[in-house]
C-alpha cells in the first residue's frame, strides 16, 4: 500500500561528523521509596541515526546507572522497550530522535501498566488476558495423526492471519487504548487481535470457544474502534482491523 | 442477557430511531418551525394515532439506546461486582422510568384528557 | 487513577489528541451521546407541559424560544447529526466493512483499518453536523 508515513520522515540531514543535542527527560519512580514520579533531565548529543534507546543507554552509562529500562534486541523484534515517548507509546529502539522534531524528549513508563521502577513496567495483566483467549490451536486431532504429518495450509489461508501473528507483545496497543485507560477488566486490543489470529487460522477449530470467552461485558464489546491501538503498533498488526473482523462473527456478518 | 444480544439491540434501536427521528424533525420543518410548535398543532399531532405511535416508538428506542450507552460508559469508568450490578439495574430503572413518564404524556394527550 | 495500575484514567480516555482523527471521533461520539441523552431526558420532561394545557405549553415556549434556547437546540442538532453519521460509520466498521483486508505487513507498517474511507466518514460527519447547525440556526433565528 503506497502511503506516506511519518515514521520514516526526517526533518534534518545532519552530516555524520556533526552532532546536535537534546534534553532527555526521564521519569524516575521507585514505588518502594517514592510517593510520586519525578523527572530528571539530561543533555544528550545525537546524530541522524540515534534512537531514543541509544540516548537512554548513554545516560545510563555515563550519568546515572540506576535508571531501570527494559530492552533487548534493539531492532523492534522483541517488544521489550515499549515506553511513552513525548506522550505516545512507542518502541524506544524503533524511534529516532530526528523523527520526533523536538528539542525535549520526555520518556515515561507505558500507561495502563503497573510500574516496577522508572521505565520498566509489569506485563502480568496483559499476559493473563492473552492466556485467557487460548492463544494456541484448538482441535481434537494432532498433525501426527494426519496422512501428511502436518496441517496443510495454502498461501491464501496463511494471508488471512499472518498479519496478526506478527504481534511481538510489546503492549503499546494496550497503552494507547482509551478503554484500557479506565477499564481494569477489559481484555485489551492485544488479546482480542490474538483471538482473531487463531479464529482466522484455518487449522483452528476453537472459534466458538473463543467467541464465548470474549462475548462478555468487558470483552470485545468495550472496543469502540478508536483505532489508537493500530496507530501505535510498530509491526503493522493492526489490532483494530482484527477486532472489527472478529466482531463480525458475533454480529452475524460472518460465519 | 448476553452482551452480544444487548449490543445488537443497541445497533438496532439506533438505526430504527434515526428514521423515526428524521420524520419527527421533518414535521417541524415542513409545517413551518414556529407554527408547528403552536399548542393546537402539537395537540393535533398527539391526537393523530400513527404519529402518537411513532412518538412512543421513538421514546422506547432512544431510551434503550441512550441508557445502554450510558451504562457502557459507566461500566468502563469503574469495575466491581456491586458497582456493575448497580449501574446495570440503575440504567434499566431510568430507562423504564423515562418510558413510563413519556408514555403518560402521549397517552393522556392522545386520549384528549388534557 | 489508581497509581498501582498506572492507568491514564478519565484524562487519558477523554484526551482526543495524539492518535489522529479517529480518536477525536471517539471522543466526540461520547460527548455527543451524553449531551443527547441529557437533552432527551429534558425534552421528555419539557414536552410533558402539554398536560398543563395551553397555559403550560405557552410558558414552555416562552422559556425555550429564547436566544439561549435556540443556541442549545443548534448544539443539539449538531450533536445529533454527528452522532448519527459517525454512528453509521462505526457500525459499518464494527461489521468489518471498510477496515481493509488482512495482508502481510510491510514497512512502514501503516494500519489498513485507519484508511481514507473511515477518515472521510469522520470528516463528513463533522461537516454535515456543521451544515445542519447552520441550517437550524437559519430556520430558528430567521423567523
Amino acid at each position: 500500500m503506497a502511503q506516506i508515513s511519518s515514521i520514516a520522515n526526517e526533518q534534518t540531514s545532519t552530516p555524520a561528523s556533526s552532532s546536535k543535542s537534546i534534553t532527555l527527560r526521564i521519569s524516575r519512580y521507585n514505588p518502594e521509596y517514592d510517593s510520586s514520579s519525578k523527572f530528571m533531565e539530561f543533555t544528550v548529543s545525537y546524530q541522524k541515526w540515534t534512537t531514543v534507546l541509544d540516548t537512554i543507554l548513554e545516560v545510563k552509562q555515563y550519568f546515572d546507572h540506576s535508571i531501570a529500562v527494559r530492552y533487548s534486541c534493539r531492532q523492534a523484534s522483541c517488544g521489550s522497550c515499549g515506553m511513552m515517548i513525548n506522550g505516545k507509546p512507542r518502541l524506544a529502539c524503533f524511534t529516532k530522535i530526528t523523527e520526533l522534531n523536538s528539542n525535549v524528549i520526555t520518556v515515561e513508563p507505558m500507561s495502563n501498566f503497573p510500574i516496577i521502577r522508572d521505565l520498566a513496567v509489569k506485563f502480568e495483566r496483559m499476559f493473563e488476558s492473552h492466556h485467557k483467549i487460548k492463544p494456541y490451536l484448538i482441535r481434537d486431532d494432532s498433525e501426527i495423526e494426519s496422512d501428511t504429518k502436518e496441517f496443510l495450509q495454502s498461501p491464501k489461508e496463511v494471508e488471512q492471519y499472518i498479519q496478526f501473528a506478527n504481534c511481538i507483545k510489546c503492549g503499546l496497543c494496550n497503552s494507547a487504548c482509551p478503554t484500557m485507560a479506565t477499564d481494569s477488566s477489559f481484555v485489551g486490543p492485544q488479546a482480542l487481535a490474538q483471538a482473531y489470529r487463531y479464529v482466522a487460522d484455518s487449522r483452528d477449530k476453537g472459534k466458538d470457544t473463543r467467541l464465548k470467552i470474549i462475548d462478555e461485558s468487558h470483552g470485545i464489546w468495550r472496543c469502540h474502534f478508536a483505532g489508537s491501538c493500530s496507530q501505535v503498533c510498530p509491526k503493522g498488526v493492526d489490532p483494530a482491523m482484527g477486532i472489527q473482523l472478529l466482531r463480525g462473527y458475533l454480529l452475524g456478518f460472518r460465519s | 442477557m448476553r452482551e452480544s444480544t444487548i449490543m445488537q439491540i443497541h445497533y438496532g434501536t439506533a438505526i430504527a430511531a434515526v428514521a423515526l427521528v428524521a420524520v419527527h424533525v421533518l414535521m417541524r420543518l415542513t409545517q413551518g418551525f414556529a407554527d408547528s410548535l403552536e399548542y393546537e398543532n402539537v395537540l393535533a399531532n398527539y391526537k393523530f394515532i400513527p404519529y402518537a405511535i411513532m412518538l412512543e416508538l421513538i421514546l422506547v428506542l432512544l431510551s434503550i439506546h441512550g441508557f445502554n450507552g450510558l451504562r457502557v460508559i459507566l461500566l468502563e469508568l469503574k469495575q466491581g461486582r456491586l458497582y456493575e450490578k448497580a449501574v446495570s439495574y440503575g440504567c434499566l430503572a431510568a430507562m423504564i422510568g423515562l418510558i413510563a413518564y413519556g408514555s403518560r404524556t402521549i397517552i393522556i394527550t392522545n386520549m384528549g384528557m388534557v | 487513577m489508581t497509581h498501582d495500575e498506572h492507568k491514564e484514567g478519565i484524562r487519558g480516555m477523554a484526551n482526543p489528541r495524539r492518535y489522529g482523527i479517529e480518536r477525536v471521533a471517539y471522543w466526540l461520539m461520547r460527548l455527543s451521546g451524553l449531551g443527547l441523552l441529557a437533552y432527551f431526558v429534558a425534552h421528555i420532561y419539557e414536552t410533558s407541559n402539554i398536560l398543563r394545557g395551553q397555559v403550560g405549553w405557552d410558558e414552555l415556549m416562552e422559556m425555550t424560544s429564547t436566544t439561549e434556547g435556540h443556541i442549545i437546540l443548534t448544539l443539539v442538532i449538531g450533536m445529533c447529526v454527528f452522532h448519527t453519521v459517525n454512528g453509521i460509520r462505526v457500525m459499518l466498521g464494527h461489521g468489518g466493512v471498510g477496515v481493509g483486508k488482512p495482508a502481510r505487513p510491510d514497512y512502514p507498517y501503516d494500519p489498513a483499518s485507519q484508511n481514507y474511507r473511515h477518515k472521510i466518514g469522520i470528516y463528513s460527519a463533522i461537516v454535515l453536523a456543521a451544515v445542519a447547525m447552520m441550517y437550524g440556526m437559519a430556520v430558528m433565528f430567521g423567523e
